[in-house]
């Protein structure tokens, strides 16, 4: 009885909503399939890697996991962790940047 | 999603609900299914170790003094005597998503009680994480025949290997298993234990179709870290 009343007050989506989310997922992944397709290098193809994956990213969490309609509490408890691996990006960035110069440096220069 | 209302609790929508949820005495989230709660904090801790494999795998990729191998001629596919670069893993993105898509509408469709809409789109799903499974082992068995093992292979740095079976291994895993968990929630939601309040075999308590929302986030995140693996591994 209680678990009834509970589901009457759930609110839905309309389904155009979901249709449109699917269909811009398929298309930015057609996108970043294409920057392989055409061999894009360098830069450009770093950028535009990353901006389709977090636009993917972005849309599946929003709209697939309803987190633009969850409440604040719940968005923050989930973001702000995020941060943290940001953090660990960027340290191991250095210490990658580390073991590369160590090793052409003991391997291929010699240093004693 | 669900906001119902609790006894001598109102919940407020924007930051000034997050502070009364925040702050609140007893549970924080009040109203909010505890299985979904806990379904999020363990999304969130999967997220974590997710990211320490991509990161090592970013780490010994920028640190290693042999070239590594290039992914686009790695995992290309012959269709007729010309090799399409990346063709299997572009379909197995599609295959994903399509399966991400109907999860999201059996969701809808769960929350309208729709019981047969429902069940046949979980079942779906399921169908398309079996396909995407499925490619995976081909994958893996065409890789293992050409000589990659996760200490050596013939296209470049060793390093390429046991990263590539550590992260698509583990993410294979998740699928696996949420596969399994979408054939008995089809079966489930289309035996109608939702609408009979038939008590599951496992935890005894009555199922409630929000338990096809916390399915879909599972679903959803399997999905999400393939955006990852896709971009980072496949495509960089």
């Amino acid at each position: 009885m209680d678990e009834t009343k509970k589901q009457d007050q759930t609110s839905t989506h309309k389904i155009g909503i979901y249709l449109w989310i699917w269909g811009l997922l398929f298309v930015l992944s057609f996108c970043s399939y294409m920057v392989d397709w055409f061999q894009f290098q360098g830069l450009l193809r770093w950028s535009l890697i990353l901006i389709f994956m977090f636009l993917k990213a972005a849309l599946i969490m929003m709209f697939f996991m309803h987190l633009f309609w969850e409440r604040h509490a719940i968005v923050n408890v989930l973001l702000w962790p995020m941060t943290a691996i940001a953090c660990f990006v960027g340290l191991m960035v250095a210490e990658g940047k580390y073991t590369l110069f160590s090793r052409l440096f003991y391997f291929f220069v010699g240093g004693q | 999603m669900a906001d119902p209302k609790i006894e001598g609790y109102e919940f407020k929508p924007g930051y000034k609900g997050m502070a009364r949820d925040t702050s609140s005495d007893q549970t924080m989230f009040k109203g909010v299914h505890w299985g979904k709660a806990m379904m999020w904090i363990f999304l969130l801790s999967d997220t974590f170790i997710f990211s320490c494999f991509l990161i090592s795998y970013m780490k010994g990729r920028g640190s290693t003094t042999v070239e590594w191998p290039n992914p686009s001629e790695v995992f290309a596919l012959n269709v007729g005597g010309v090799p399409v670069p990346l063709l299997l893993i572009a379909i197995m993105t599609f295959v994903l998503i399509t399966s991400s898509g109907t999860m999201a509408l059996a969701v809808k469709y769960g929350y309208e009680r729709n019981r047969k809409m429902c069940g046949w789109l979980i079942l779906a799903t399921a169908l398309g994480g079996l396909t995407f499974v499925g490619m995976q082992a081909f994958e893996w068995s065409k890789l293992i025949h050409e000589g990659v093992r996760p200490w050596t292979n013939p296209f470049g740095a060793p390093q390429f290997g046991s990263f590539f079976f550590m992260i698509t291994g583990f993410h294979g895993t998740h699928v696996s298993i949420g596969v399994i968990f979408l054939s008995i929630y089809a079966y489930k939601t289309l035996a109608g234990h939702y609408d009979t309040g038939k008590r599951g075999w496992f935890t005894s308590m009555k199922g409630n179709y929000v338990e096809i929302e916390i399915l879909g986030l599972y679903w959803h995140f399997v999905d999400l870290v393939w955006v990852f693996i896709f971009a980072f591994f496949y495509l960089w």
